[in-house]
């Protein structure tokens, strides 16, 4: 590709007055991008999260061996060699082994609370500022004395009426980590509602419940992902100490804060067993935050970066 | 001054006056519901459960007409939203069922347990703020500098280490190798023995008692917990200390200052710092009730014998009256600080508009 085309298409991105719709999305896509990738930092972050996706997709090859069968006999306790990288536990369990497949399980945790409870904030929040008046005023009170709620503590009653394991730890996180969602939600809803283009959709008699749905919800999205992404590594961090405690995923699943807790026994002195889940733990949130800020700076201008 | 402009001013005072009786009201309903709403989530969490409450208190091998009675006289048989009212009423009096697990009311434990939760987080914040703000105000003034790199890689690790295992490491590093702490406890078991407590704050208590050796053994023991909290407080109170203040000194009042020819020290610490102290107070408030919370973990760890350790307990031993009264306990100083934060915040500050 010649300089001449690269230059042209670039042009043809930043174009004033975009041809179809299809120019002014890649367009405004691509001023983000060069605003995003323009922090090196926000590149760091997303790295990190392409490589958690790439290791838990590729957790059968990358895996030298089994994450939940281990050689009991003659790998108890081992030290960090070439064999296994990261020592062994205390079953004869590769530790490396298990914090490929436990990329699977953080995954797995993050996507099904950011599934669950952003479109239930999402809701909340576009009904609550679209509708007005009363609704409003429940909905929003709801929401707050969520948010004024310690959620950590409200998360480990939940799990603790649901019963241990994994679906109920991120159902009981979903319900603590779904308030700031609607705020936001709402927030953006009101901007809006009155703008004209709602308008004119109200005067072809559009129902409220398609003019929330089709016209209001897709302007949220954007600040909602960016506030998602912020929060994956709270919820990183919240289902691995729920996992540490015992509340979260069951033995002999390789879930990374239940690795710590199993190592906590052995910690003074075969310390690697809870080392290294926990570095894992920390390199991935510190990936979302730094992506989450990255991603908050390129794509809301107005924060700055303060 | 003319007539007309006393009551001018009379009725500007007034109208401030009606601004701070709607605020401190507006305060009261949110109060009231919020708290309601924490006893509506715990009741629902305490009737979701899948252990039935009667078999937890007298077992599955009970005579039917045993469990029939006791069922009647939990209140299990009557309408929901009478149990709710009753389930509101017993909290109100700070009744929150017996513990299976200790064989005590649930609020004596709470009442014994709390005072070390307090302690802990006390001194984290005190060590988060102390260093926190310095380190904000320092970023912000020499942004992009080294400092403020330093105090943002600090601060981006505090938001994603996971604590328990910081203080695991903590363990290994300064309890195991270097032997600078104390084991994970209150006090060591000699003074267990020797030592009674007053206010439940064993540092003061043994301060007052002028019993040094028990305070050194004290914080040989609370030093490392306290530090770990406060480096989640520190990440936080910094970097919220730093916007406030890049906040503070865009405004035109410090090129005023500036222009005055005041000196630079004078200008960061006396005239910025100093307006950007309300939105701290309410920051570092915050951060004491995120550390109440945050100690479920880290006494877990540290076997650090308060509230966080007493939920932990009672849940490995399915004893839900401990686990909810905890909940609510905690819950309840959390939402106390945040509302009084923000309450304190709207009448501090002249520029939020009362009411």
């Amino acid at each position: 590709m010649s300089a001449e085309t690269i230059q042209s298409r670039r042009e043809w991105l930043l174009s004033d007055r975009p041809a179809s719709r299809l120019q002014a999305r890649l367009g405004r896509a691509y001023v983000a991008w060069r605003r995003f990738s323009a922090n090196r930092l926000a590149l760091v972050g997303m790295l990190i999260i392409i490589a958690l996706v790439a290791v838990a997709a590729l957790a059968d090859v990358l895996a030298p061996y089994s994450p939940t069968v281990g050689d009991l006999k003659n790998a108890r306790l081992l030290a960090p060699s070439a064999a296994h990288w990261f020592g062994t536990d205390d079953l004869g369990r590769d530790i490396y082994s298990r914090i490929v497949y436990g990329a699977r399980w953080t995954l797995y945790v993050v996507i099904l609370v950011a599934i669950i409870a952003a479109p239930i904030g999402l809701l909340v929040g576009t009904v609550a500022g679209y509708a007005g008046g009363w609704t409003d005023t429940i909905l929003m009170r709801v929401t707050d004395i969520f948010l004024a709620f310690p959620k950590l503590v409200l998360a480990l009653a939940f799990v603790a009426a649901l019963g241990p394991g994994i679906e109920n730890a991120v159902l009981a996180i979903a319900i603590t980590s779904w308030p700031p969602y609607a705020r936001i939600a709402r927030a953006e809803t009101l901007t809006v509602r009155n703008s004209d283009y709602i308008k004119a959709v109200q005067l072809m008699g559009a129902s409220p419940f398609r003019i929330v749905l089709r016209h209001i919800m897709p302007l949220c999205i954007s600040s909602l992902i960016i506030r998602v992404t912020l929060d994956m590594a709270g919820i990183i961090l919240t289902a691995a100490g729920l996992g540490f405690l015992g509340l979260g995923a069951q033995p002999p699943l390789p879930e990374w804060g239940a690795m710590i807790a199993s190592g906590r026994r052995f910690i003074l002195d075969q310390w690697w067993v809870a080392a290294a889940p926990g570095a894992a733990i920390l390199i991935v949130s510190l990936g979302f935050n730094l992506l989450g800020d990255g991603l908050r700076d390129a794509l809301d201008p107005r924060s700055g970066d303060q | 001054m003319s007539v007309a402009e006393n009551q001018a001013a009379a009725g500007r005072g007034s109208a401030r006056a009606v601004g701070i009786l709607s605020s401190l009201g507006r305060f009261l309903v949110v109060a009231v519901t919020t708290y309601l709403g924490l006893l509506a989530v715990t009741f629902f969490i305490g009737r979701v459960i899948p252990i039935d409450p009667v078999l937890a208190v007298l077992g599955d091998r009970a005579p039917t007409a045993v469990v029939e009675r006791t069922r009647r006289e939990m209140g299990l048989d009557l309408p929901w939203i009478e149990q709710f009212y009753l389930y509101v009423k017993a909290a109100l009096r700070g009744d929150f069922g017996t513990s299976v697990l200790t064989t005590n009311p649930v609020m004596s434990d709470i009442r014994r347990v709390f005072p070390a939760t307090i302690e802990l987080a006390t001194l984290g914040t005190i060590i988060g703020a102390v260093i926190g703000v310095p380190l904000g105000v320092l970023a912000a003034v020499k942004r992009g500098s080294l400092i403020d790199q330093i105090a943002r890689v600090v601060g981006l690790i505090g938001y994603s280490v996971p604590i328990f295992w910081l203080g695991l490491l903590g363990l290994v590093l300064f309890y195991a190798k270097l032997q600078w702490i104390a084991f994970p406890a209150r006090l060591d078991v000699v003074y267990e023995y020797t030592f009674t407590p007053i206010t439940g704050f064993y540092l003061l208590d043994a301060a007052i008692q002028g019993q040094w050796d028990v305070f050194h053994d004290a914080w040989r023991h609370i030093v490392l917990p306290a530090a770990l909290l406060g480096y989640l407080s520190l990440a936080y109170i910094s970097r919220m200390t730093r916007s406030f203040m890049l906040n503070e000194l865009a405004q035109e009042y410090i090129v005023a200052a500036r222009a005055k020819g005041l000196s630079e020290t004078r200008i960061i610490w006396g005239h910025a710092l100093r307006n950007a102290a309300v939105p701290m107070v309410t920051v570092i408030a915050l951060s004491y009730a995120n550390l109440l919370e945050g100690s479920v973990l880290t006494e877990t760890v540290f076997s650090w014998p308060g509230i966080g350790l007493y939920i932990t307990n009672s849940l490995q031993n399915a004893d839900m009256n401990a686990v909810l009264g905890g909940t609510i306990a905690i819950g309840s100083v959390f939402i106390a600080i945040n509302l009084l934060s923000d309450l304190l915040y709207r009448l501090l500050d002249p520029r939020t508009k009362i009411g």
